[in-house]
């Protein structure tokens, strides 16, 4: 993947799938009342992937267990078909993404589509991160060492 | 000839009906919610997501209302929802390096890049029960302080940059899949690893524990344990790249076990590994432990301990199956039973006949 659009797509789809659904949904309202409609092509569909992780951490892989994942895929009246895979079962949001993903290829909504909906989505992730690592930062311990009076 | 008894159907449909009024309680007190068991009993969801083998706390939440707080039966629920689902691919392996870390400790050293971060953990608690949880009291935010961003290496990365202990033999082979091919042994550690994160934390805490008791050789030190975030990628072929599906908690363990080497190599430190869905680092050192007792072919080391035996360890540790087998004992066995007590009764006419013939006796009487 080198191509200016593919990692553009890649950092909304990212964004997208990261983002709690109450909080996509209520953006993509927005958007969804004006845009060119979604049509379904596939899904969404609820299924499963297999999660690996790597012997030791970074040797050979190996399978941990599965998660739950929705997929949908869908067409603008114009043609763009815009995907989408996330965690979880929720239909809703699956459908929300790929449709917004299929947006983002329009000319004119692409910049909609980033400022409504991937930008707040990127800043809701940073947010997210801060807090967790300060939380956990809070519990960092700082080790001293007492005098022990041997001079 | 085979006969077939019927009568409880009935009796099944009222028992189930009953089950519905135990697990729901008394009505005036509020129903548990989903979200409830997902934001409060995390730990039970996330065993029943580990041992279920199935990512998904909503699911999971369910199950422990559906099976009543009954962890294996809750966990036996996700199994068998798992398998109505149609599996769309396999991800990227995770990277535990790039964890967003929630706790990370280590006993093996104090001052580690990125620190000893202690997280909401159970560690140094008094162990007394709180009054307040008798109550709904306010709960203080947490404190938070500026992070150092500092990269937490994994602990074997340092020993590994003095040649102390043994690399990640780094691969992108195909790992093999249990839930898709029956296990034959000797099973690879891939295999191994995948029975044990999905294994029954009870039996493996036990197994670990005998081997610090001596069954089994392990000198360990927990090198690190770390609980955080990492990222689900997968490769889309839709998009032609590897899109983020999102992210999911985890529990890694690298476990320190005693040095093995040879007239070719110089001695170094061996390990364990232990990784599983959600938050549960005794399970997590559990399987660290239990992993490297199943190295022991590869070490030269005798297998002489249940530990070390991996055909005992795999075809025992699932409480799916375990549960299966042992609690079928108490479906009708009628006819069986009555198979066994005609054998008794003729072998005891044969080998004891006087006394038989009181005994039929008294019971005329």
């Amino acid at each position: 993947m080198t191509s200016p659009a593919d990692i553009a797509r890649k950092r909304a789809l990212d964004a997208l799938a990261s983002m709690p659904a109450q909080a996509l949904k209520e953006r993509y309202e927005t958007i969804c009342e004006r845009a060119p409609p979604a049509l379904a092509v596939r899904g969404p569909e609820i299924g499963a992937i297999m999660v690996r992780g790597r012997i030791g951490g970074g040797g050979a892989p190996f399978n941990i267990g599965e998660a739950s994942v929705t997929r949908a895929t869908v067409k603008l009246p114009t043609g763009e078909v815009g995907h989408s895979i996330v965690l979880g079962r929720d239909t809703e949001k699956a459908r929300a993404v790929a449709h917004l993903d299929a947006l983002r290829q329009v000319p004119e909504w692409e910049p909609i589509v980033e400022r409504d909906c991937v930008a707040p989505a990127v800043e809701m992730a940073e947010a997210e991160r801060l807090k967790l690592a300060e939380e956990t930062a809070a519990t960092r311990v700082d080790f001293f060492t007492l005098a022990r009076g041997e001079d | 000839m085979y006969v077939a008894v019927k009568g409880g159907e009935a009796a099944i449909e009222k028992a189930h009906r009953l089950l519905a009024d135990r697990r729901r309680g008394e009505r005036t007190v509020p129903a548990l919610t989903p979200e409830q068991i997902v934001g409060q009993l995390s730990l039970a969801v996330d065993r029943v997501m580990a041992e279920g083998s199935l990512y998904d706390s909503e699911l999971a939440a369910m199950a422990v209302r559906q099976a009543r707080g009954d962890l294996i039966e809750a966990i036996f629920l996700l199994r068998a929802y798992r398998t109505t689902l149609a599996r769309f691919g396999v991800s990227r392996p995770i990277d535990t390096a790039a964890m967003r870390i929630e706790r990370r400790v280590s006993a093996t050293y104090k001052d580690i890049p990125g620190g000893q971060l202690l997280g909401p953990t159970f560690d140094y608690t008094h162990r007394l029960i709180d009054p307040a949880m008798a109550e709904d009291l306010p709960v203080e935010e947490p404190a938070r302080r500026p992070s150092s961003e500092e990269t937490a290496l994994r602990v074997t990365d340092i020993l590994n940059s003095e040649g102390l202990i043994e690399p990640d033999a780094r691969s992108e082979s195909e790992p093999g899949d249990l839930t898709r091919d029956p296990v034959s042994f000797p099973a690879g550690r891939d295999l191994r690893l995948q029975a044990l994160a999905r294994g029954d934390e009870g039996f493996l805490l036990s197994l670990s524990y005998s081997t610090q008791r001596g069954y089994g050789r392990t000198h360990p030190f927990v090198g690190e344990v770390r609980i955080g975030l990492v990222d689900v990628e997968i490769d889309s072929p839709e998009l032609g790249f590897a899109v983020k599906l999102g992210s999911i908690r985890v529990t890694e363990c690298q476990m320190v076990s005693q040095f093995t080497g040879s007239a070719e190599e110089a001695p170094r430190f061996t390990r364990g590994y232990g990784l599983v869905f959600g938050q549960s680092e005794r399970k997590a050192m559990a399987m660290s432990l239990v992993d490297r007792a199943l190295r022991a072919d590869e070490f030269d080391e005798q297998r002489l301990a249940p530990a070390q035996d991996e055909e005992f360890v795999l075809a025992h540790c699932d409480n799916v199956e375990a549960t299966g087998f042992v609690e079928h004992l108490k479906l009708p066995h009628y006819v069986d039973f009555q198979a066994e007590l005609d054998l008794l009764r003729q072998l005891r006419r044969e080998s004891h006949p006087l006394q038989h013939e009181e005994e039929t006796q008294e019971a005329a009487e």
